[in-house]
């Protein structure tokens, strides 16, 4: 019998709110956090809007000491990751150092301090670049800090998979804490609102260009043209179940069951995915589709990518079979972020009994799914699905349970 | 170009360079004060060495930076370097 993981603290930095308070009540309020760009000026870009994490001050937040040496995100990971642990009531110093780890992902590394450092190569010369480069640009460079910060030498990395990373490394964690290891520090934080990041995002040419906030980013819509990429994520600790009962810890619910696969190859005809990553992660948690109350969905918001989601779900769960949901409308797309804060949003609607909705859209009709629009939905959450796909043809599934 | 490089001034870079660690006084006796007890690690003092050399236009030999491990020694290897490029 292998062990259950569970969630036991939650720190949330989200376009729509800072703080978990903040982020639970916007998103059930369907408050967006969507506008234009204000961290630098975006007007001679194609892409003009993102979700910004409102009212981040490091400064009243971080040591002196960690400044100079880190990039918006790490900032933001680091924050989390304090109240993720206090919301837990943990307190790492009082805990054996090699019995906690951290297992974050990345998409993109600190490039606001990377695009900082290589203009002053470029203009001043390399006696200019801050010796931190060294790490603050770096994929691992969250999981690294937090480790530091907290005094956590146990299993620890990172993982590079576009969306998906954050399902991964959660899964990485479990993975951990099954092997031993009581306490992961998990989830990612991705930010990288700064020209050097915006160009690199445009090359995907998956974004949206349109500059009316209610209107960029509508998946699942007749008129998806594109997401709206966004700042943030959720960091979640993760501990053995036992370990966690026995100190009387509160547990949000399970990380019970996760699947992943690659897309095939472009034109080998065999089908996405998706599907596949989904039943795996059913599998794996040993629910059946209809024990599933909610799916937080990808929606990527291009019509092939939205087509070939809402076919995996109707496959697995039947037409209209289950309630799906996209709070990600409120914040845009928070690559290696996005799926730990809708795992947050899981966890937090179990607890509250409530479906946070997806907002803008006007549904296509031929999708026949599910969603719940415009307002929340009241609903008993025991069982929720999480997907996230990543560029590159990621596919990953992670499946949570209210705490038995 | 300033001549003498003073506490006052490794101070200032410091707190440029890397923050200062939370209870640790700076304005304190800290001349003979191991950098690695201030919390100042490896990498904090090349990035405060290579911010001397900018600000006064030396160039710091690596292993004197690395053996200058207080204060006073790091103070002593910038005014050693100050004066022999002045005299140059």
């Amino acid at each position: 019998m292998t062990s259950s993981v569970v969630v036991t603290g939650l720190g949330v930095a989200s376009p729509n709110g800072l703080g978990i308070q903040d982020y639970w009540a916007a998103t059930v309020g369907g408050k967006s956090g969507i506008g234009r760009i204000t961290r630098f000026d975006p007007s001679s870009y194609p892409a003009k809007l993102a979700g910004e994490v409102p009212g981040f001050v490091a400064e009243d937040l971080l040591p002196s000491r960690l400044l100079p040496q880190t990039d918006r995100v790490t900032r933001l990971a680091l924050v989390a990751a304090d109240w993720a642990l206090a919301d837990a009531g943990i307190t790492p110093a009082e805990l054996p150092e090699f019995d906690m780890g951290v297992v974050t992902a990345s998409a993109a590394g600190g490039f606001e301090f990377g695009q900082g450092e290589l203009q002053a190569l470029w203009s001043k010369g390399s006696q200019y670049v801050s010796a931190y480069q060294s790490f603050a640009w770096f994929y691992a460079v969250n999981s690294g800090q937090i480790s530091i910060r907290n005094g956590m030498k146990g299993p620890s990395g990172v993982v590079v998979s576009d969306q998906a990373g954050g399902l991964d490394a959660v899964a990485q964690a479990r993975r951990q804490i099954r092997k031993g290891t009581s306490l992961i520090v998990s989830g990612a934080i991705d930010a990288s609102v700064c020209p050097w990041g915006w160009v690199a995002q445009l090359a995907s040419d998956r974004l949206s260009t349109s500059e009316e906030p209610t209107r960029a980013y509508l998946p699942f819509d007749r008129e998806a043209a594109g997401y709206v990429p966004g700042e943030g994520g959720a960091i979640l600790i993760m501990e053995d179940a036992e370990a966690a009962r026995a100190r009387g810890a509160r547990i949000y619910g399970e990380v019970s069951g996760y699947g992943s696969t690659i897309d095939p190859k472009a034109g080998s005809g065999r089908p996405p995915g998706l599907r596949k990553a989904i039943e795996l992660a059913l599998a794996d948690a040993g629910v059946a589709p209809g024990d599933v109350d909610v799916v937080f969905a990808d929606a990527a918001a291009d019509p092939e990518l939205d087509r070939q989601e809402a076919e995996a779900l109707n496959a697995v769960f039947g037409t209209r079979g289950v309630a799906v949901t996209a709070p990600k409308t409120m914040t845009g797309r928070l690559y290696s972020g996005a799926a730990p804060l809708d795992l947050a949003a899981a966890f937090l609607a179990i607890k509250d009994g409530v479906i946070p909705p997806t907002v803008h859209i006007d549904p296509a009709a031929e999708y026949d799914l599910d969603l719940v629009l415009g307002e929340p939905r009241t609903a008993e959450v025991r069982t929720a699905l999480v997907v996230a796909r990543g560029y590159g043809g990621f596919n990953s599934a992670v499946v949570v349970r209210a705490a038995a | 170009m300033a001549t003498t490089f003073t506490l006052e001034d490794l101070k200032r870079i410091l707190l440029e360079a890397a923050g200062a660690d939370e209870g640790v006084d700076l304005d304190g006796d800290i001349l003979d004060t191991e950098f690695e007890v201030l919390g100042y690690e490896s990498l904090a003092l090349l990035e405060t060495g290579g911010r001397i050399e900018r600000e006064y236009g030396i160039s710091l030999d690596d292993d004197a930076l690395t053996d200058a491990t207080t204060p006073r020694a790091l103070i002593d290897v910038v005014n050693a370097q100050l004066s022999s490029a002045s005299a140059a």
